[in-house]
C-alpha cells in the first residue's frame, strides 16, 4: 500500500484495517499525532486528508492511501505556521500532549475559514480535547492568526486598490 | 564510589554541608553513558547535582521533577539559572534520571517550587561562588574582586572570563559551605519572577517532543493487558488461541497479583504483546478471560453513597475537632440550617494514559516512562524484578497530564515483569478504556453540615460530618475512615470565628483503589464547605461575599490544635507557613473588587463565589452563570490566588486557567459510577471532560503580589470553582444542587 504523507510516498506494508494513528506511530516513526481515546472522541490523533480534518483513529490505511496526508510533522516543517507561531507567542501549551491535534484542526479550520467567529471556533474544536484547559489561550490564538489575516487581507487589497 | 567521580578527595572531605532537605551542595552525578537513552545526558563539567557548563559555555541544569504541565522543568532551572547569573539563552534543561541524591522527585502536592525553590537558590549560588573563585585562581586575584554576571566573570578591573572557559578549573575548587553563599537581592533577579517561556515550547508546536508513549526502542514490543474489572479480582481461566492467531501477536501473558493490598500493584490481568499497538488491541478483543470474583465485585455507587449519606446524617461520627458545645448552641439557635452534599467518584483521565517502556537485561533494568515518582518507580521496580534499586534506571519522559494518576509506578511495573518474560523491550500502553475503568479513583463522599444563626444572623455552631473512602485504604485494607491528612484538606481546618465547632468523620471502607486527583479532598470538601457557607449566607440575608469574611472574622494565625485537631498543613510546620486569615481575606476582598459582584442582572443569570486555603495558598473563585430553559452555561470565571513569591508568573496564570477549566469541568460533568463492582464509564463519550465550547469567553487570573515564601499552584485553583458555579446557579434560579456533577440536574 502506498502512503503520501508530508509530501512523500512510502510503502507500508500493514494490515488495510490499520488505523492510520498506529501506522505511523508505530510503523513511520511519526510520533508527533497522539493517541488519546482511539474512538473518534478526543481529537489527538487530528491529521489532514487532503486538507480536511481527520481522526487518525478512525481512519484506515486504506482510505488514507486515496489522498494526501499532513502530520503535525508536516504542517510547516520548520514550525513556522502562523498558528504555529501564535501558540509560541501565547504560551498556549501545559503538557503539550494534544497540541498537535488542536494544531491540525484549527489549521484545518483557518484554511476553509480564514476568519471564524468565536462561535465557529468553538465548534470546530470542540472535538479536540485538552485535559489542562488551555482552551482560552487556543481561543486566542486563533482569533489573533485571523485578525492576522484580516488585516493582512485588507491591506492587500488597499494596495490592489491603489 | 562513583558519586564522586569528578570530585577530588580533597573536594570530597568538604563535602560537609547539608542544606535542609538533606541534599549535598557540591555533590555530583555519575555519569551513566553507556546506558545512555532517547533522552539526554548532561555533558559539561559539574559543579554540583543540579549544574555542569560545557566548554563552549553551555550551562546544563538538570530538572528533578517531572514537567506534566505545570511549567516545572522550566521554572526551578530558572531559578538556578537566576542565581548563577547564566544566560537563559545558554542553558540546556536536562531530565533527570531516578535518584535519590536528588532528593524527593514525587512531583505531587503543589510543592515542586514550595520545597524547592530555596535549594535552587543555593545550587545556582553555589555554581556562581564556584566560577567567581575560578575567575580569581586564574587572575590571581581576590574573588571579592571577581563578579559573575550574565554567563561570565568579570574582575573590577577590567577584563572577564566566560563561564565555558572557567568551567573545568571551577568543577574542580572545593565546595563553599552554604552558610558563605551569598544569595542575590531580590531587586536583582534577572529571571525569577519574569515569564520565561517553558523550555518545550517549539516542541509542542511541532510534535517533536518525547511523552511515555513515544519512547521506542529497537525491537521494541507492545503489550495491551485486560485486567479483572473489580477490585482484588482474579483471573479464573482464560484462553488465548483467537488472541494468538491475530496477526503481530506474538504471546499472551498472565500477570498475576501480588497478594495484599492493592497499593502501587499491577492488577492482575492477561497481557497481549505484539508487534505494533493495533496487534495488541485487536488480540485482546479475541482473548477470552473468566474472572473470578472478589468481595467488591457487588460494589454499587449510588448504594453506597446512599449509606454514607445515611450514616452522616445519622449520628455522630469519630469527633475529631471540637471547640465549644455545639449541641446547646443547636438547640438554643434562632434557625438551624443543614443540609448534605454528595460528590462521585472521579477518573484523572489525562490525555496521554499511562504508559511504560522496559528493556531487561543481564540484571538490570531500565525504564522510560511518563512518572511523576521516578524513585518509587525504581523501588517497585526493583522490588518486582528482585533486582537492587542502583540497578534500575528510570528516564522520565514528557507527562501527557498526570494529576496523580502517574505517581503511581503500577503501569512501569507491568512493563518491567513483562519485558523480564519476553527477554525484549515492551511498551504497555493503557487504552483510554482501561485508564477509566482501573483508575485510582478519586474518593467519592458524602457530608453533613449544620449551622445555626442567632437573630442577627451571625453563625454560633458549625457541624461537619463527613464519610469518604481514604486513601489509605489503598495501602492498607484495615483503614476505614479518613485520617487527619485528608480532613485537613479544607474540611476539619475551615477558617471560621464560631464559638460552637463540631467536625466529625464517618467510616467510609474502600471498595475501588482510591488514588488523588489534583487537589485531592479538597475537591469534595471544598464544594460541601463552600456550599454550605452560601446557604447560611442566604439564610442569614447577608452578601455572600461579606458573609465569608464575616465567618473567618479577624485577622490572626490559625491554630487548629487547640481544638484537638492535628493539622497536616500539607506537611510544613505551621510556624514557617502559617495559616493567616487575613490572606483568605485578602483573596476574597481582591476577587470582588475585580469583577461586577452585587451587579443587576437579567433573569437567569447570577454570580456565585467560593473560596479554598490549599497546599497553602489561598485561591478565591467566582463564577457567573447562566440558566435558560433547563441549559447552564458558564459566562465567566474569575480566580485570585495568593501563592507567595511567584517564579514564572505566566505558568501560575496558566495553572489558574486550566485549574479551573478542571474544577469546571468535574463540577458539570465528572462522575463515575460502579455497577457489579465495575466502572460504568469507559472513554470520553461516557466520561466527559470540558470542551472549548462549554469553557466561557471571560476567564481572568490575577496573581496577589507578594514577596512571601512560595506556596503550591497546580492544585490550589481547581477546588473553590466547583462551589462557585453551584452557588451562581443558586443566586441564578434559586435551586440549590448539594450533589455534583451538574450535568444531572441541567443540560451543560
Ligand atoms: S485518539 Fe483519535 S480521536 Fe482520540
Ligand atoms: S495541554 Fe495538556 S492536554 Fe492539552
Amino acid at each position: 500500500m502506498k502512503l503520501t504523507i508530508n509530501g512523500t510516498t512510502t510503502e507500508l506494508d500493514t494490515e488495510p484495517d490499520m488505523p492510520l494513528l498506529w501506522a505511523l506511530r508505530d510503523f513511520l516513526g511519526l510520533r508527533g499525532t497522539k493517541y488519546g481515546c482511539g474512538k473518534g472522541l478526543c481529537g489527538a490523533c487530528t491529521v489532514h486528508l487532503d486538507g480536511q480534518p481527520r481522526r487518525s483513529c478512525q481512519l484506515t490505511v486504506a482510505d488514507a492511501a486515496s489522498g494526501e496526508i499532513t502530520t503535525i510533522e508536516g504542517l510547516s516543517g520548520d514550525g513556522s505556521h502562523p498558528l504555529q507561531q501564535a501558540w509560541r507567542d501565547f504560551n498556549v501549551p501545559q503538557c503539550g500532549y494534544c497540541q498537535s491535534g488542536q494544531l491540525m484542526s484549527a489549521s484545518a479550520l483557518l484554511a476553509s475559514n480564514p476568519a471564524p467567529s468565536d462561535a465557529e471556533i468553538n465548534t470546530a474544536m470542540a472535538g479536540n480535547l485538552c485535559r489542562c484547559g488551555t482552551y482560552p489561550r487556543i481561543r486566542a490564538a486563533i482569533r489573533s492568526v485571523a485578525a492576522d489575516a484580516a488585516s493582512g487581507a485588507g491591506a492587500s487589497a488597499a494596495e490592489d486598490g491603489a | 564510589m562513583s558519586t564522586l567521580t569528578r570530585v577530588s578527595r580533597r573536594r570530597f572531605l568538604q563535602l560537609t554541608g547539608l542544606t535542609a532537605t538533606g541534599l549535598v551542595l557540591g555533590a555530583v552525578m555519575p555519569r551513566n553513558r553507556a546506558l545512555a537513552g532517547i533522552l539526554d545526558e548532561a555533558a559539561g563539567a559539574q559543579l554540583n547535582l543540579f549544574v555542569s557548563v560545557t566548554a563552549d559555555g553551555s550551562v546544563e541544569i538538570i530538572a528533578h521533577r517531572s514537567e506534566m504541565g505545570t511549567g516545572i522543568r522550566t521554572s526551578l532551572p530558572q531559578v538556578v539559572a537566576d542565581e548563577m547569573e547564566a544566560d537563559w539563552h545558554r542553558v540546556k534543561v536536562i531530565q533527570a534520571h531516578a535518584d535519590a541524591r536528588y532528593g524527593s522527585q514525587n512531583t505531587d502536592g503543589s510543592r515542586s517550587v514550595r520545597d524547592f525553590y530555596h535549594i535552587m537558590r543555593q545550587m545556582g549560588a553555589t555554581a556562581r561562588a564556584l566560577l567567581e573563585q575560578a575567575a580569581a585562581l586564574t587572575w590571581q586575584v581576590p574573588v571579592e574582586e571577581c563578579t559573575a554576571r550574565n554567563h561570565a566573570v568579570y574582575h573590577s578591573g577590567g577584563g572577564s572570563l566566560g563561564f565555558g572557559e572557567l568551567a573545568a578549573r571551577a568543577a574542580e575548587l572545593p565546595v563553599p559551605a552554604p552558610e558563605s553563599l551569598r544569595l542575590k537581592d531580590s531587586a536583582d533577579f534577572r529571571y525569577i519572577g519574569q515569564s520565561v517561556p517553558i523550555v518545550d515550547l517549539r516542541d509542542m508546536t511541532t510534535g517533536n517532543t518525547t511523552y511515555g508513549i513515544d519512547v521506542h526502542l529497537p525491537g521494541m514490543l507492545y503489550a495491551s493487558i485486560e485486567r479483572t474489572p473489580w477490585l482484588q479480582g482474579r483471573i479464573a481461566s482464560y484462553d488465548s488461541s483467537a488472541a494468538l492467531k491475530v496477526k503481530g501477536v506474538l504471546d499472551v501473558v498472565e500477570l498475576v497479583a501480588v497478594a495484599g493490598a492493592p497499593g502501587f500493584n499491577p492488577i492482575e490481568g492477561v497481557a497481549v504483546i505484539a508487534t505494533n499497538n493495533h496487534s495488541a488491541l485487536k488480540g485482546r478483543v479475541a482473548l477470552k478471560v473468566n474472572w473470578r470474583k472478589s468481595e467488591h465485585s457487588d460494589h454499587d455507587s449510588g448504594a453506597y453513597l446512599d449509606e454514607l449519606a445515611a450514616r452522616v446524617e445519622g449520628g455522630t461520627g469519630e469527633v475529631r475537632r471540637q471547640r465549644g458545645d455545639v449541641d446547646a448552641a443547636l438547640a438554643s439557635a434562632a434557625s438551624v440550617v443543614e443540609a448534605t452534599y454528595r460528590t462521585p467518584y472521579l477518573a484523572h483521565a489525562s490525555m496521554e494514559p499511562p504508559v511504560a517502556t522496559a528493556r531487561v537485561t543481564d540484571e538490570r533494568c531500565e525504564i522510560w516512562a511518563c512518572t511523576q515518582t521516578p524513585q518509587a518507580t525504581q523501588r517497585a521496580v526493583a522490588e518486582a524484578l528482585e533486582l537492587d534499586v542502583a540497578a534500575v534506571t528510570v528516564h522520565v519522559t514528557l507527562l501527557g497530564g498526570g494529576f496523580g494518576r502517574k505517581s503511581k509506578p503500577d503501569f512501569s511495573v507491568e512493563a518491567a515483569r513483562l519485558a523480564s518474560h519476553v527477554g525484549k523491550p515492551v511498551q504497555v500502553v493503557w487504552s483510554r478504556e482501561d485508564d477509566i475503568r482501573h483508575d485510582y479513583f478519586h474518593a467519592c463522599s458524602a457530608q453533613h453540615f449544620k449551622g445555626a444563626l442567632d437573630d442577627t444572623g451571625k453563625v454560633t455552631a458549625w457541624l461537619a460530618r463527613e464519610a469518604s473512602p481514604p486513601i489509605g485504604s489503598t495501602f492498607d485494607t484495615s483503614v476505614r475512615r479518613n485520617g487527619s491528612g485528608g480532613l485537613s484538606q479544607g474540611f476539619a481546618n475551615v477558617p471560621f470565628a464560631v464559638p460552637n465547632l463540631r467536625v466529625e468523620s464517618h467510616e467510609a471502607p474502600g471498595h475501588v483503589r482510591i488514588g488523588w486527583l489534583r487537589s485531592v479532598y479538597n475537591i469534595p470538601y471544598a464544594f460541601g464547605v463552600g456550599s454550605f457557607v452560601d446557604e447560611l449566607a442566604h439564610a442569614a440575608g447577608v452578601d455572600p461575599a461579606e458573609f465569608w469574611l464575616q465567618l473567618i472574622g479577624e485577622d490572626r494565625f490559625l491554630d487548629f490544635s487547640a481544638d484537638g485537631f492535628e493539622y497536616s498543613n500539607y506537611g510544613r510546620d505551621i510556624a514557617e507557613y502559617p495559616f493567616a486569615t487575613a490572606r483568605t481575606k485578602n483573596v476574597i476582598r481582591e476577587l470582588v473588587g475585580s469583577i461586577p459582584w452585587g451587579e443587576k442582572l437579567p433573569p437567569g443569570q447570577g454570580w456565585g463565589l467560593s473560596v479554598v486555603n490549599s497546599f497553602l495558598s489561598d485561591v478565591a473563585v467566582a463564577s457567573k452563570v447562566e440558566v435558560r430553559d433547563g441549559r447552564l452555561r458558564v459566562l465567566e470565571l474569575h480566580g485570585v490566588i495568593d501563592a507567595g513569591r511567584v517564579v514564572n508568573p505566566d505558568r501560575v496564570h496558566a495553572q489558574m486557567e486550566g485549574g479551573m477549566i478542571f474544577g469546571l469541568s468535574l463540577a458539570l460533568n465528572g462522575e463515575i459510577t460502579f455497577a457489579g463492582g465495575e466502572a460504568a464509564q469507559s472513554n470520553f463519550h461516557d466520561y466527559p471532560i470540558a470542551r472549548m465550547d462549554q469553557v466561557p469567553a471571560v476567564i481572568r487570573s490575577h496573581i496577589v503580589a507578594s514577596d512571601a515564601a512560595p506556596t503550591g499552584v497546580g492544585e490550589p485553583p481547581t477546588p473553590p470553582t466547583a462551589p462557585a458555579i453551584a452557588n451562581a446557579v443558586f443566586a441564578a434560579t434559586g435551586r440549590r444542587i448539594r450533589e455534583l456533577p451538574l450535568g444531572k440536574h441541567f443540560s451543560v
